[in-house]
């Protein structure tokens, strides 16, 4: 399988506090890759390291087997999702439409893929709604549609469903491996929901305390993880 | 003459020359607007990049220039003009402007006042725009340039709030104005009410005038025109704080 991103001895620290120690990961196209861990493990970190909006303090990161040299064109082949959306105080059709503007994209095409990501996240006809006044699920679902409809070769989820009520954590699950199987977008969920890891990975990387511990096919971590600190965590044992 | 039909009388009168549209009290509302307007427009023009200058860029000298504006805030008008018309008068260091009694020295006494407001209640906009919302310009493939277009989008209101907070202030200030400005009329004004044309004479400084004339329905004439527009331009900031 073919690699988008090569990640080598990577570590972060913020002054003193070291946050992630000797990470290796590969990500492989087309795949949904877990990174699950409790809360502080430095999930979100990763994913921002990702983006490049976090310099690592060490390590190499390779991008479609380039060095990572100009970040906004690397950037502009992602997106990166965050735990609480933060909303343009426009219309949801302008918030959905931005990634497309930036790129200076023709008119009929932005109404075009801006009907389409809001079918596909079943916000259809809330084009001219103000997107401030969209409930907690919709304007999680609003946001995903923004990361999407400029078809990101990577999409980046931190902590996606966290803060939703169980019908929106279905859709948005439910969105997920649509938009792989769809359009084969690459994507790397962080998150600390271990029912939804089995629903949705393909593959699963343990964090713990800033450590891949382990990373493997969904069914072999969930069948017969190598390591103790990865079986605990992922019968809940481990107290977080 | 009871006090209450003083009053009256004072009130009928100032709604008939307002009414009547009189020359004199219309030349002095438009100094005032044409002052105070350009005084503001100027000031937004250079306020609105400096508060993004000082929001966005690292540079020597950022926190001392933050320190001059939130002073220049609270500026003493009196102190303003005092220190423009020693620049100005002919014998002072910038005298051959010729600029001394004119409505450019208004504007500019005006300009040095509210410049430091507009910057400084913009900014306070500009940085209560949440980080996230500017980091997802970048994670969606903006640059820094679509970063400051969307702070703007973002912080409209508050900007909005912030010049008219700036004419506001420059409408209803008297000080320095009447320092640099000179409170001058054409001809005819001195002796009775309704004659003579504005120069320099503002509805502030025509107020302060007209009252110690005892030419009480020509100052409230004036009072009435002034509250209006200030009101006016309160309301308009008070709708647009709340679209926020
Ligand atoms: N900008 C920062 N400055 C200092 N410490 C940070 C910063 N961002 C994250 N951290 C720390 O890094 C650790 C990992 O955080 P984070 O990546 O947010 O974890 P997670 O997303 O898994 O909950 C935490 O201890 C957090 O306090
Ligand atoms: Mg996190």
């Amino acid at each position: 399988m073919d690699e988008l991103f090569r990640i080598k001895d990577l570590c972060m620290a913020f002054g003193e506090k070291g946050v992630l120690e000797n990470i290796d990961l590969t990500i492989r196209r087309g795949e949904i890759l877990a990174i699950i861990g409790p809360s502080g493990s430095g999930k979100t970190t990763l994913l921002r390291i990702l983006n490049f909006f976090e310099k690592p303090t060490c390590g190499s990161l390779k991008f479609d087997g380039m060095d990572i040299g100009e970040i906004n064109d690397i950037r502009r082949r992602m997106s990166l999702l965050f735990q609480t959306p933060a909303i343009f105080n426009a219309s949801v059709f302008d918030n959905v439409a931005y990634g497309l503007k930036v790129r200076g994209i023709d008119k009929k095409t932005i109404g075009k893929k801006v009907g389409d990501a809001l079918s596909i996240v079943g916000l259809s006809g809330l084009e001219k709604q103000k997107a401030r006044t969209l409930s907690g699920g919709e304007a999680q679902r609003m946001a995903f549609a923004r990361a999407i409809v400029y078809d990101p070769e990577i999409l980046l989820l931190d902590e996606p469903t966290a803060s939703l009520d169980p019908a929106n954590v279905a859709k948005i699950e439910e969105i997920i491996r649509r938009v792989r199987d769809e359009r084969g977008t690459t994507i790397i969920i962080a998150t600390h929901n271990i029912p939804q890891v089995r629903r949705i990975a393909d593959r699963v990387g343990i964090l713990l305390d800033g450590v891949l511990i382990e990373v493997n096919d969904k069914e072999k971590i969930f069948t017969a993880p190598q390591d103790a600190r990865s079986a605990a965590f992922i019968k809940g044992e481990m107290v977080y | 003459m009871s006090s209450a039909d003083f009053l009256f009388q004072g009130i009928t009168k100032a709604f008939e020359l307002i009414v009547s549209l009189n020359p004199y009290i219309l030349s002095i509302t438009g100094v005032s607007i044409k002052v105070s307007g350009t005084a503001t427009i100027l000031a937004t023009l250079t306020a609105i990049p400096l508060a993004f200058i000082l929001a966005f860029l690292h540079f020597r000298g950022k926190q001392a220039l933050i320190a001059l504006v939130n002073t220049g805030m609270g500026l003493p008008p009196v102190f303003v003009g005092l220190f423009l018309w020693t620049m100005l008068v002919p014998a002072g260091p910038m005298g051959f402007l010729r600029m001394i009694f004119t409505q450019e020295a208004m504007i500019v006494a005006q300009y040095i006042l509210i410049t430091p407001i507009i910057t400084g209640v913009s900014l306070a906009a500009i940085k209560a725009v949440p980080k996230p919302v500017i980091e997802t310009v970048y994670t969606l493939g903006g640059d820094q340039k679509d970063a400051v277009i969307t702070t703007l989008k973002e912080a409209r209101f508050g900007i909005i709030t912030a010049i008219l907070a700036g004419l506001g202030r420059a409408l209803a200030e008297v000080g320095a104005i009447l320092i640099v400005g000179g409170n001058i009329a054409r001809t005819g004004s001195i002796g009775g009410i309704g004659e003579g044309l504005s120069e320099t004479r503002t509805l502030t400084t025509a107020i302060t005038s007209e009252t110690s004339k005892a030419e009480i329905s020509t100052a409230i004439a004036l009072g009435i025109i002034l509250i209006s527009l200030v009101l006016t331009v309160n309301i308009l900031a008070n709708f647009f704080q709340r679209r926020d």
